[in-house]
């Protein structure tokens, strides 16, 4: 009879305390994604940690004066509009843990950009374009002025302070399209900074962007040739959702509602024909909605062409021209049906890959990449390739196609 | 227990509270393993998801609602009978017993035969 041979001690971690993206590096080793340039193209900062240094750029002294003085909870509370939802379902999900990234390992910069580089080592991101959290609701401020001065503040203090640490961390700035005349001053001050890409709207407003007061930021975006984002969210307390009693619910259907009224707007109203070098880009609804609005739009289109007097093809030809942010990815139950969507939308050229880190349904570079119906080269160009041509970034150091 | 892989020692069983667990790294894995109702299981602390770190997770009794005959809401509560354990990632949650994802059965954990003998817990990986 075979000896059985002598058992093997573990280590025992009793606590089962964990290294929080210590598994991301992990999924991304076994993948061999440090060889793949991949950028994200939608990650976040908590900017309210950073308050009192953002107070220091608020230009007008009444609205500066609250963000000099009140904690981070009062100033959620009394200066930024709500946005009601537990993302962490009672506990469940973990990612306030991420207030305790390492920030040794990049002395002499910023601790939020030290804390994303090391997100971005873990996950295998070459480049990450930054956004706010929660000013996201800001398109929602009763007073225009606070978006705007709040916007400007933050854009100035996020260049100066924390794209400065690194050419790998990029941003679109925040644009307060609330007041138009601002907007276009944003423009003309943002566009040519170091690590600004673009602009970005939150999708969650009622300025209906197609009147005419808004035709000139979006004449000095086209002039630039500059992109365009819409970046979505959930807003549980508007009327649409009040039905709803679950945040599942106003999770599942807030972010692709906005999305499909700013783009609905877009194309209904020819802005594509009359801002031809604007790229207009979707972030954070996922993709299935995209089909469904091609769907709907070409069908009304072919019966009522009249009240879209400036469209010169379908809807579908100009949102196939659009960029659409992966996050978070649908996986359809047949990858077949996953499949016909990316096709639709013309994924392999319209999807940029996007995290959404540090939010609660953040997706890893293997979302795309294990995508079973995809070549190499269209994963390649959807984790990086796309956004790297959009954006003009170049190709990535540490990546074998830039040595 | 079969005897393919190599057996690691955990922890005496009497260092297992019911109800949770304890990481290891056996060799190259990390391993969740917990004691549910007298019996010990051990998973692969990788999420089925996108690979997180699910046995680090918050274990909680299954979330149910409860209703009248008629179809109305009684209420809602925890059943402290059916343990699953949560993903911090995600909130993928499994039952701990079984390793299956509670939402979409399809998915399960990688789990890996447990022994218990002479107080103590060994698995085999």
């Amino acid at each position: 009879m075979a000896t059985r041979a002598e058992p093997r001690q573990a280590t025992v971690i009793s606590d089962r305390s964990f290294s929080f993206l210590a598994n991301a590096r992990k999924e991304a080793e076994q993948r061999g994604l440090f060889d793949v340039p991949i950028v994200d193209c939608d990650c976040h900062v908590y900017e309210t940690t950073a308050t009192r240094e953002i107070a220091r750029y608020i230009e007008n002294p009444a609205v500066r004066r609250p963000f000099e003085r009140y904690s981070e909870a009062m100033i959620m509370h009394a200066m930024m509009p709500g946005n009601l939802g537990d993302r962490n379902v009672a506990g469940r999900i973990k990612t306030d843990l991420d207030a305790h990234l390492p920030t040794g390992k990049y002395n002499g910069v910023h601790p939020i950009a030290s804390g994303l580089l090391h997100s971005m080592d873990q996950m295998a991101i070459d480049y990450a374009i930054l956004f706010p959290t929660p000013m996201l609701t800001l398109g929602t401020h009763p007073q225009p002025e606070v978006e705007v001065e709040l916007a400007r503040a933050y854009n100035r203090w996020l260049i100066e302070q924390v794209l400065v640490a690194s050419p790998r961390i990029r941003t679109l700035a925040y644009l307060p399209l609330s007041d138009p005349d601002a907007s276009v001053a944003f423009v003309e001050e943002f566009a040519d900074r170091p690590g600004v890409l673009g602009f970005m709207v939150t999708a969650v407003r009622y300025q209906p962007i197609h009147q005419n007061r808004f035709m000139k930021v979006f004449a000095a975006l086209n002039e630039g040739g500059l992109p365009l984002a819409f970046h979505s969210g959930p807003n549980w307390s508007d009327r649409p959702f009040e039905q709803l009693n679950r945040f599942i619910s106003a999770h599942a259907l807030g972010f692709p509602f906005y999305a499909m009224v700013q783009l609905t707007n877009v194309v209904i109203n020819g802005l594509p024909e009359r801002f031809p070098r604007i790229r207009f880009i979707f972030m954070e609804a996922g993709q299935a909605w995209v089909p469904f609005l091609i769907a709907r739009l070409d069908n009304e289109y072919r019966q009522r062409s009249s009240e879209a007097p400036l469209l010169k093809r379908l809807p579908s030809d100009y949102i196939r021209q659009m960029f659409f942010t992966t996050q978070p990815f649908e996986h359809l139950r047949s990858a077949e049906h996953t499949r016909t969507v990316l096709e639709m939308m013309d994924g392999r050229h319209s999807l940029l890959y996007s995290s959404d880190y540090p939010h609660q349904d953040f997706d890893l570079p293997s979302q795309i990449w294990d995508l079973p119906f995809l070549t190499g080269d269209e994963k390649r160009d959807i984790l990086g390739g796309n956004a790297m041509r959009l954006f003009g970034l170049p190709a990535p150091a540490r990546t074998p196609s830039s040595q | 227990m079969a005897d393919q892989g190599v057996e690691y020692r955990i922890c005496p069983l009497n260092q297992l509270p019911e109800g949770g667990g304890v990481l290891a790294v056996a060799g190259e894995v990390e391993v969740g393993v917990f004691r549910v109702r007298g019996r010990v299981h051990a998973y692969e602390n990788r999420c089925r998801h996108q690979g997180g770190p699910v046995c680090t997770g918050e274990i909680l009794g299954r979330y149910e609602q409860v209703l009248n005959p008629d179809g109305t809401v009684i209420g809602e509560r925890f059943n402290p009978d059916q343990l699953r354990i949560a993903c911090p990632w995600h909130g993928w949650e499994y039952d701990l017993e079984t390793g299956r994802c509670t939402a979409d059965p399809g998915y399960r954990l990688r789990r890996f035969p447990v022994e218990v003998r002479d107080g103590d817990v060994f698995i085999r990986v």
